[in-house]
Parts: C-alpha cells; sequence; structure tokens
C-alpha cells in the first residue's frame, strides 16, 4: 500500500507538485496520467525518494519512508529513460544490480520472454532504443517486490514485446501485487489498468475507475474523457 | 557501499585512461632517476612535478568520471542502497584507484632502483603519501564541483579554474600581498593563507622532512619557525587530513538534499 500526504514540490520557481494527497490499497493496476508537466515523474519519484519534496510524507506499507532508502527493497521501478552505463555488457548489467540487491531475481524466464538471449554479451551501448528498453523490463520484473512503479513503459516497443508486457503485467497482477503505470497511450491504459489516477496542475483532478471517469465526462472512450478534462480547463 | 567501491573501482582500472596514468609515471620514474642518477635529487625533482600534476588528474578525472557515470548513478538510486553509500563508494573508487596508479608507478621504477637500501626511502614515502593525500583532496573537491553543478561544461570549467587558482593563482596573489604589505608583521598571514592551500601545504610537508631550508621559501620558513621540523610535519599532515574530511563530509550532505 502506498499512502502520500501533502506532497509538495517544486524546482526553483517551478512548482510541480501542489499538495497532493493519494492513497493506493493493495492489489490491483493504478494508471497514473496527465498531461506533460503535470508532475508525473516528480511524484513516482518521490515516492521512490529520489525525489526531497519540500513537504509532505510517503508512506509504504503504513510506513513512513526513511531518507536511507532501503525500503526500495519492497519497490521495483522502470525508470522513464533508459540510462544504463554503456561500457558494460547485458549479462554484466544483470548481475551487477542482482549483487548490489543481494536477492533473487528470475532474469532468465524474462530474457526469454523478451527474446534477449542474443544480446546478453553485448555491449549496452551498442543497443537500439527498443532493445534497451526490454532491457530495463528485465530489470524491473525480475526481482520480486510487492510493489512495481512502471514509468512509460511502452515506449519504443514493438507490438510482440507489447503484448509480453501487458502479458507480463496481468501475471504480475494475479500475484497480488501493486502496480503503478504511467503511460500516455489511452489503449494501453484502458487495457490494463484497474483505476486511474489523473494530475492536472500539481494536484490529484481524478481518481477513481475509468467507467466514474467516462460518466464525468460524458465521453465514451477515455481519450475523448481525457480530452475533455484539458479543455475544460483551459478554457 | 563497498560493493559500489568495487565496481567503480574495477570500471576504472578497466578503461585506457588509468594505464595512460600509470604509464606516464613509470616514464615519468625511470628518466628521472636516468637523469639524475641518485635517489634523493629525483626525489625533490618528483615533488614539483607530484604537487602541479597529482590535483589536475585528481580533478579532471573526479568531475569526469562523476558526468560519465551518471546514468549508473541513476540506477543505483532506485535501488535499496544509502545515498552516502553510492557517492562516497563512487568517490573513494576513483581517488583509490589514482593512487594505485601513482603508487605502482612511480614505485616500481624506485624500487628497481634500489630504494629499500638507500636512506631516501622515507622521504620517498612521504612523497607518495603526500601524492596520495592530494588524490583524495583534488578528487573530493571535483565530486563538490560536479555535485552542484548540472552543466557539463560549467563543471568542467570551474574544476579547472580551482585548479589554476590553487596551483598558480594562489601563489602569485600570496607573494603580491607579501610585498604589498612589507611593513606589516606577516607571519600569523603567512601561516593561515598556508592553510588554506592543500599544494602549499604539501609542498611545506615535504620540504620540511627533506631539511633542505635553501628550498623552503618564506611560508616554508614560518612554518619551521613556528612549529619546528617534527610538530611542523604533524600539522601540516593534520591540516592536509582535514582538507580531505570536510569535502568528502560535504558531498555526504549535499547527496542527501539533491534530486535526480
Amino acid at each position: 500500500m502506498i499512502k502520500i500526504e501533502n506532497l509538495h514540490k517544486k524546482y526553483g520557481k517551478n512548482k510541480i507538485l501542489t499538495g497532493v494527497d493519494l492513497e493506493i490499497p493493495e492489489k490491483g493496476i493504478f494508471a497514473i496520467l496527465g498531461p506533460n508537466g503535470s508532475g508525473k515523474t516528480t511524484m513516482i519519484k518521490s515516492i521512490l525518494g529520489m525525489v526531497v519534496p519540500e513537504k509532505g510524507k510517503v508512506f509504504i506499507n503504513g510506513k513512513e519512508t526513511h531518507p536511507n532508502g532501503l525500503y526500495r527493497k519492497n519497490l521495483d521501478y522502470l525508470p522513464q529513460i533508459a540510462n544504463f552505463p554503456g561500457n558494460l555488457g547485458v549479462k554484466e548489467l544483470i548481475k551487477m544490480i542482482k549483487d548490489l540487491r543481494g536477492t533473487k531475481a528470475n532474469e532468465d524466464e524474462l530474457i526469454e520472454l523478451f527474446g534477449l538471449q542474443g544480446y546478453l554479451d553485448k555491449k549496452l551501448n551498442n543497443l537500439s532504443g527498443g532493445t534497451k528498453q526490454k532491457v530495463n523490463l528485465v530489470l524491473a520484473f525480475m526481482f520480486d517486490s510487492p510493489i512495481i512503479i512502471l514509468d512509460e513503459p511502452t515506449s519504443g516497443l514493438d507490438p510482440v514485446a507489447m503484448l509480453n508486457l501487458k502479458r507480463l503485467i496481468a501475471k504480475e497482477k494475479a500475484k497480488g501485487k501493486t502496480i503503478l503505470v504511467t503511460s500516455h497511450i489511452m489503449s494501453f491504459v484502458e487495457e490494463i489498468s484497474d483505476e486511474i489516477v489523473f494530475l492536472l496542475e500539481g494536484k490529484i483532478y481524478f481518481k477513481g475507475s475509468i467507467q466514474e471517469l467516462r460518466e464525468k465526462t460524458g465521453e465514451i472512450d477515455l481519450e475523448h474523457a481525457i480530452a475533455h478534462i484539458l479543455t475544460e480547463n483551459n478554457a | 557501499m563497498l560493493k559500489i567501491l568495487k565496481y567503480s573501482f574495477f570500471d576504472l582500472i578497466r578503461s585506457r585512461w588509468s594505464y595512460v596514468y600509470l604509464a606516464f609515471y613509470l616514464l615519468l620514474g625511470f628518466v628521472l632517476l636516468f637523469l639524475n642518477n641518485d635517489l634523493s635529487k629525483a626525489v625533490i625533482t618528483l615533488m614539483n612535478v607530484i604537487i602541479i600534476l597529482v590535483p589536475l588528474i585528481g580533478t579532471i578525472f573526479g568531475v569526469m568520471y562523476y558526468y560519465s557515470s551518471k546514468e549508473f548513478t541513476e540506477l543505483l538510486l532506485a535501488q535499496p542502497i544509502k545515498r552516502s553509500s553510492i557517492f562516497i563508494g563512487q568517490y573513494l573508487g576513483v581517488a583509490l584507484s589514482l593512487v594505485m596508479s601513482l603508487v605502482i608507478g612511480l614505485g616500481l621504477p624506485f624500487i628497481l632502483y634500489g630504494l629499500f637500501e638507500s636512506a631516501a626511502i622515507w622521504d620517498f614515502s612521504l612523497l607518495l603519501v603526500t601524492g596520495a593525500m592530494l588524490t583524495l583532496i583534488f578528487t573530493a573537491l571535483a565530486f563538490n564541483i560536479a555535485l552542484y553543478n548540472e552543466n557539463k561544461i560549467k563543471g568542467f570549467s570551474y574544476a579547472i579554474l580551482l585548479w589554476l587558482f590553487l596551483a598558480v593563482i594562489y601563489d602569485g596573489l600570496f607573494l603580491l600581498s607579501l610585498i604589498l604589505f612589507e611593513e606589516y608583521p606577516l607571519d600569523k598571514f603567512t601561516l593561515i593563507a598556508t592553510v588554506f592551500n592543500p599544494i602549499d601545504l604539501s609542498r611545506i610537508l615535504i620540504l620540511l622532512k627533506l631539511d633542505i631550508s635553501a628550498l623552503l621559501g618564506y611560508t616554508g620558513a614560518i612554518f619551521n619557525q613556528f612549529f619546528g621540523t617534527s610538530l611542523g610535519l604533524i600539522s601540516a599532515l593534520g591540516m592536509l587530513t582535514l582538507w580531505v574530511i570536510l569535502p568528502v563530509w560535504n558531498i555526504k550532505s549535499k547527496a542527501q538534499k539533491k534530486d535526480f
């Protein structure tokens, strides 16, 4: 379970989060949506402790997060941009992260799922964007943590990998995990998520099921419902 | 922290630059011994090189490593590892691999030349210790600069400027102020001004040990007069240690507050 209380964050004069309160119960897939720059990544990074908020608290499983970051052993995180040390091989990288984390991992299954067997000895610098994203996914899913946070998991993936990713997410959900996803691909969000959290101007604008959002906006599909909110707020 | 240190260290000793650095010191050691034909004289020449070059290499390697391992750092930050472990581990990885190049690169030629039978062994050891200290200090300063500057170009410029200031400009300003205020008692000023520059401190430290008063210069003479030789050595070494501790401590506290 994740709970956020009155979270504030600004970069210089630019206020990103202005009092976010959010409670995410156990089990299920929660999509965090919002226009560009609405603070999705900042919120995720605050949960992870990578961003230090001005004000506010984050609780994971009822415990307030400690700045030493050791609570992150319960979290798996997929960063938005797959940045890796370029002179390492794929296999080396996976081994290193396993070693640093010191827990069991089921990377072989994931390597097979995304067809990365042929790339294991290649340097990360020489991989294409999509392949890097697959490595990124392997790193995020290989530990069996109760909470998974995915920042734009679909970027750069081909249709086959996309299908595999959806299957993988469904499998993890079936295990009873809490999964947070951000994405700009509405069909993907509509297909996988149980609930939606909509961020607008640094606050939670809406939280609920897709059905509720449709009713609230009077639009039939999610894409239009989101567009409806955005135009309404700009006008 | 030890795991991070290990990965940074091995990452660096696999890189080409560590070998270039090592080769440079090997070459320098052999050439100096060949030209001087005398261990003690070679130590003095070496001091002049080390005092200027080690800080430069430490600063450049420090900023370079920080910026080029940014991705690695981001990856680590999402893992259940303390921030201080990540940054101190990386810092020690860089600094220790540089120290290793220095010790092996200079140690090897001197040992082959018969260092262990020579009286210069303690002078030489102190030279290596000072070199190690300077590496630790300037790598830590470089990490500080990099932590405060997201912009690589800016970070590099500040790092080079810092080196230039402490290695060259500081002495010039110092000398200028000595001339300008020669009518006043300058002992205290000199003492304090020396303490604020690790390069000057290192020079005095070695010269005190070598006991060559002709080379001590005004600052060294005052230092010697004020502290005496042995107390001077100890206090200079203590100051250098402080120069290591303070920047490292600041790396820790800055890393704790930074957003990634």
